[in-house]
């Protein structure tokens, strides 16, 4: 669904990110963990093709989308993404979560019933006349993930989505998760949360200082880091 | 006191000196809007060289004085200016034109200064939802609709109680182009206070209109 091939991303004289390479398919959920400031929204960004690489090649669905405005559109059309911070429109909720649907020509009773099905979700009904501005973080948060999810897209990435959410609500907010890869969408996520990692990842990529020090499965990660920088983090962050 | 008297009985010079003063404010802050809404939107989304330079200008006519404003608009209108032929010294369009040019650097700037003050986030996440480039300024403009009309009605209050262009390009005669207060700096002259304070009375109550609506469009109401 996505792959980034060689990708570097620069900030004045700084490496952001330095040679990463990876690959999502659909139905699958890949979890970028590593430490504050490794490059892990950088790499969302890029993926999201908010941002342009310095080197390197990202392609969506097998076409390189690295530098033609016209396919960086369309494929950012079929893709959303949740920041960690998310920002609202100083809307109401509805309109906050219809804005996707709205900017795609979508209009008739479907609009209202998805609209509506997506705050249901997201635990939010009745949330609809509510200014997204008097929301609190998480509910922000939450309007975020619905307002992503509404239009359907291929590609979910998401940016420490449950770091501001009570445990019950990031557990419904992983069931979404879980019930997006069923449906076939390729999920990357940026976490703080070592556990979600293995909870919900098929993949897990390790990022250090902007390097990609390993990718493997939750359990190779885990269980077999493969330098000690892997092991410092993991283990230290798990709590062994 | 008269000058009460002369409000409350809606004398017909007082009514109809405050309507036209109204009507040529009016018709120069919509002029001005439709002309720096996408100036400043133009400025603001494209990087160019000099852009700060362009900035700074604009910032520097804010407090252009309005005196120097008619100077330039007489110059211009004046029977042997280029655009003499047009016939718009001392008449309301005259005073439109002078009017516009007054007020359009400062709702220039703080358009701009609106537009600024929303953050890369609203972009970045109207982007992300798939907005295309023109759908993301729309965004982002009406993301700044409280400032920009903030913008707006400030230029609406400096045309309104402006004195130099209205007395040198309107000539201030009476029943064509005497607004509020080119007919307050007259009466005073002549003597006549009440009348100038009944004036002066309705001046500072549309102001202070206008600058309560600032406030609530900021969603400051009484703050």
């Amino acid at each position: 669904m996505i792959e980034a091939r060689g990708v570097w991303a620069r900030r004045g004289r700084a490496d952001i990110l330095k040679d990463v390479s990876i690959e999502v398919g659909k139905g699958e959920i890949l979890a970028i963990i590593g430490p504050t400031g490794s490059g892990k929204t950088t790499l969302l960004r890029v993926l999201n093709l908010l941002d342009h690489p310095d080197e390197g090649r990202v392609f969506f669905d097998r076409v390189d989308v690295t530098e033609d405005e016209r396919a960086r559109f369309s494929a950012r059309r079929r893709m959303a993404m949740v920041f960690q911070k998310p920002s609202m429109f100083n809307l109401t909720v509805e309109k906050n979560v219809s804005y996707g649907l709205k900017i795609r020509g979508v209009s008739g009773s479907a609009f209202r019933d998805r609209v509506r099905a997506a705050l249901r979700d997201v635990g939010l009904s009745g949330y609809e006349k509510r200014r997204a501005f008097s929301l609190s973080g998480g509910e922000a948060q939450r309007v975020a993930l619905a307002r992503a999810l509404v239009t359907e897209p291929e590609l979910l990435l998401l940016d420490e989505a449950t770091a501001n959410l009570d445990p019950r609500t990031a557990e419904t907010i992983e069931g979404l998760i879980r019930g997006a890869r069923e449906k076939g969408l390729a999920v990357v996520m940026a976490t703080h949360d070592l556990d979600q990692a293995r909870r919900l990842a098929d993949g897990v990529a390790v990022l250090v200082g902007g390097e990609l020090v390993q990718l493997g499965s939750p359990e190779e990660v885990f269980e077999r880091p493969k330098s000690e920088e892997v092991a410092h983090f993991v283990r230290a962050r798990v709590g062994w | 006191m008269r000058a009460v008297e002369l409000i409350l009985a809606l004398d017909p010079t007082v009514v109809e000196i405050t309507a036209r003063s109204l009507a040529i404010a009016v018709t120069s802050t919509a002029i001005a809007t439709i002309l720096v809404v996408p100036l400043g939107g133009l400025i603001h989304f494209h990087n160019f060289k000099g852009k700060r330079a362009v900035v700074n200008l604009i910032q520097t006519l804010y407090s252009l004085p309005t005196v120097t404003v008619g100077l330039v608009v007489f110059l211009l209108l004046a029977r042997s200016g280029p655009l003499g032929s047009y016939g718009l010294l001392f008449t309301p369009g005259g005073m439109v034109i002078g009017q516009t040019i007054l007020i359009a650097p400062i709702m220039t700037g703080l358009t701009i200064a609106a537009l600024s003050g929303v953050g890369p986030a609203v972009r970045d996440t109207a982007v992300s939802l798939g907005a295309s480039k023109f759908q993301a300024i729309f965004t982002i403009m009406r993301e700044a609709r409280a400032a920009m009309l903030a913008a707006i009605l400030l230029g609406f209050g400096r045309a309104l109680s402006e004195v130099g262009v209205a007395m040198m390009i309107g000539g201030n005669i009476r029943g064509y182009t005497r607004v509020l207060t080119t007919a307050i700096a007259l009466e005073t002259s002549r003597g006549d206070i009440e009348f100038s304070m009944a004036l002066g009375i309705i001046l500072v109550s549309i102001s202070l209109i206008v600058n309560l609506l600032v406030n609530r469009v900021q969603g400051n109401w009484w703050a």
